[in-house]
């Protein structure tokens, strides 16, 4: 059957794959092997030996810690809001048709399409105009609305797959519509929801434009980065920037073990 | 009563996030317009004078930064689809029981902060880091070869920043695919070139659409690459924007040039909806 889709040079094009994944890998193996860099100035720049002197002081820099503290108290209330107020908008798309439903989907797919500068400068825009001064809580609120489309998107996306023949059960058993939703619905829906809070987890903590729009002198992870590029990057970055990747791939790749198996209890 | 309810249900699930999306989303656009028509200063405050000058004047002044930002954005698309077909390809159609794994390749850089993987790339590019200095030290560069600060830098840079979202459309474009047709198309004499020119790849069509969507607006309008990677040479609209409106506080002409843009790629973005629909970006976006 994929016979008929081989146009020869198969060989040739898993090579450029593998090509094209080093390239993509090249930026990350540097952030992570400076980490464990030496360096005796004050540019993290050539590598001068080996250390793990910077894992041992990576909370060494106030400044940088608290910046990293900020980032994950914006992307937990972030992926909180966001996975609440998504929850609600995927769960009513994928379940009812209704009057504004076509409006909204627009809306939704606006805010994921539209370019961040844009967002980043309408929000802060508005912000002046109402002599609302920006913060964590302008922040959040810019993290909020980016995010809450992808949740959105993914919590519907399962409850259009739904059988709904559960829910009558249910009812036939005597179930009151409440009860039906959170004791057989909501189980159900618990890993979309998981993965969508974790997605406005992810796009929160990795922000950079929205925030620097939104955020004034707020120093997020990000941000003190970006502050700090002129006069150089201290190791730490390294460490913490590996640490957030680790975490982010360890809990991937958890997550997708974790719904194999389930697939193959199911089946 | 339980009829009220059910009809109701909907609104009110929608209503907290569908707020937020207006308030937070929508009514700021309208609010950015109007400021682009306003004047006066920091100070002073600023009034709706239906201004249309501040479009004139900062267009008059940038037009040459917002024409390159446009040119970076469809080169870095159009490169972007010639790197990204054979991949999503590959992947498709070879990827066998690794498909995900390949696909989780592709998106480990999200795992990066997108400053900090910029940053990486200009280590790496810099005059006499790793990979240029080798290859001056060996004679194949000549000493004063640059890479930083040049447009091809910037759109290096551009490219590889958003990569994924090139091959991720392309590949379920291709996924989609009826493996039925091709092999009609094979059965009716098809060379192996002429079923991919005249059926896979136009079955792949919006999938390749939908990437330059998902490339052309965050690489038009991206400021971070061609702040760390460029020059004075290659300042894209949004470093005049970002720092009309975060440092030298000139909103209404900030706002003028944000609007512009915005309402050039919206042209792209609706143009985009009615055509092929709002679908397949969702699907991907999500992922």
């Amino acid at each position: 059957m994929t016979g008929r889709f081989r146009i020869g040079g198969a060989r040739l094009m898993h090579i450029y794959t593998w090509v094209l994944i080093a390239w993509l890998v090249l930026p990350i193996s540097v952030m992570i092997l400076f980490g464990f860099n030496n360096p005796s100035g004050r540019y993290n720049q050539t590598w001068q030996g080996f250390t793990f002197k910077w894992y041992r002081d990576v909370f060494a820099l106030e400044a940088l810690t608290d910046a990293l503290v900020m980032s994950l108290v914006i992307a937990v209330m972030t992926a909180l809001i966001a996975g609440a107020l998504g929850t609600g908008i995927g769960y009513a798309l994928g379940r009812w048709r209704f009057r504004g439903a076509g409006g909204l989907n627009l809306l939704m797919f606006a805010a994921i399409s539209s370019p961040e500068l844009v967002m980043g400068s309408s929000l802060l825009s508005m912000f002046v105009s109402l002599g609302v001064s920006p913060g964590p809580v302008t922040i959040t609120i810019a993290h909020v609305m980016f995010s809450v489309s992808f949740v959105a998107i993914v919590v519907r996306a399962r409850v259009v797959t739904l059988d709904r023949s559960l829910e009558e059960a249910a009812a036939d058993l005597g179930a009151s519509g409440w009860t039906t939703f959170w004791k057989v619905i909501f189980p159900i829906l618990l890993p979309a929801i998981f993965s969508g809070v974790m997605l406005a987890f992810a796009l929160s903590i990795d922000d950079f434009v929205i925030t620097n729009f939104t955020g004034g002198t707020t120093e997020t992870f990000p941000m003190w980065i970006w502050g700090a590029t002129r006069v150089g990057l201290p190791p730490q970055v390294n460490v913490m920037g590996t640490m957030i990747f680790a975490a982010g791939v360890l809990i991937a790749v958890a997550s997708n073990i974790r719904s194999r198996s389930k697939k193959k209890v199911a089946a | 009563m339980d009829r009220v309810k059910r009809t109701l249900a909907p609104y009110l699930l929608v209503l907290p996030g569908g707020l937020w999306l207006v308030v937070f989303f929508a009514v700021p656009m309208a609010t950015m317009v109007s400021l682009s028509l306003q004047e006066g200063d920091v100070v002073n405050g600023f009034v709706f004078t239906g201004h249309w000058q501040n479009y004139v004047e900062s267009l008059a002044d940038y037009q040459t930064q917002l024409i390159r930002s446009l040119v970076y954005g469809a080169v870095t698309s159009f490169v972007l689809i010639v790197l990204a077909f054979p991949v999503a390809y590959w992947i498709a159609f070879y990827g066998g029981k690794r498909k995900a794994t390949y696909l989780f390749l592709i998106l480990l850089p999200f795992f990066v902060s997108f400053v900090l993987r910029t940053i990486s790339w200009r280590m790496l590019l810099t005059d006499d880091g790793v990979l240029l200095h080798p290859l001056k030290e060996a004679g194949v560069l000549p000493a004063d070869f640059q890479v930083l600060g040049t447009a091809t830098a910037v759109i290096a840079g551009l490219v590889y920043s958003f990569l994924p979202f090139m091959v991720l459309p392309i590949y379920v474009a291709l996924e989609r695919i009826d493996p039925r047709v091709v092999e009609a198309a094979r059965d009716l004499y098809a060379s192996p070139v002429s079923s991919f020119t005249k059926v896979i790849f136009p079955l792949a069509l919006p999938g390749v659409f939908a990437g330059v969507l998902m490339t052309f607006v965050p690489a038009s309008s991206d400021y971070v690459n061609s702040e760390l990677l460029g020059s004075s040479e290659t300042t894209m609209i949004g470093q005049v924007i970002q720092s009309k409106f975060l440092s030298n506080s000139d909103y209404p002409s900030a706002s003028a040039l944000s609007f512009t843009l915005m309402a050039v790629l919206l042209v792209g973005i609706f143009a985009y909806a009615r055509a092929l629909g709002t679908e397949d970006v969702m699907k991907v976006a999500a992922r």
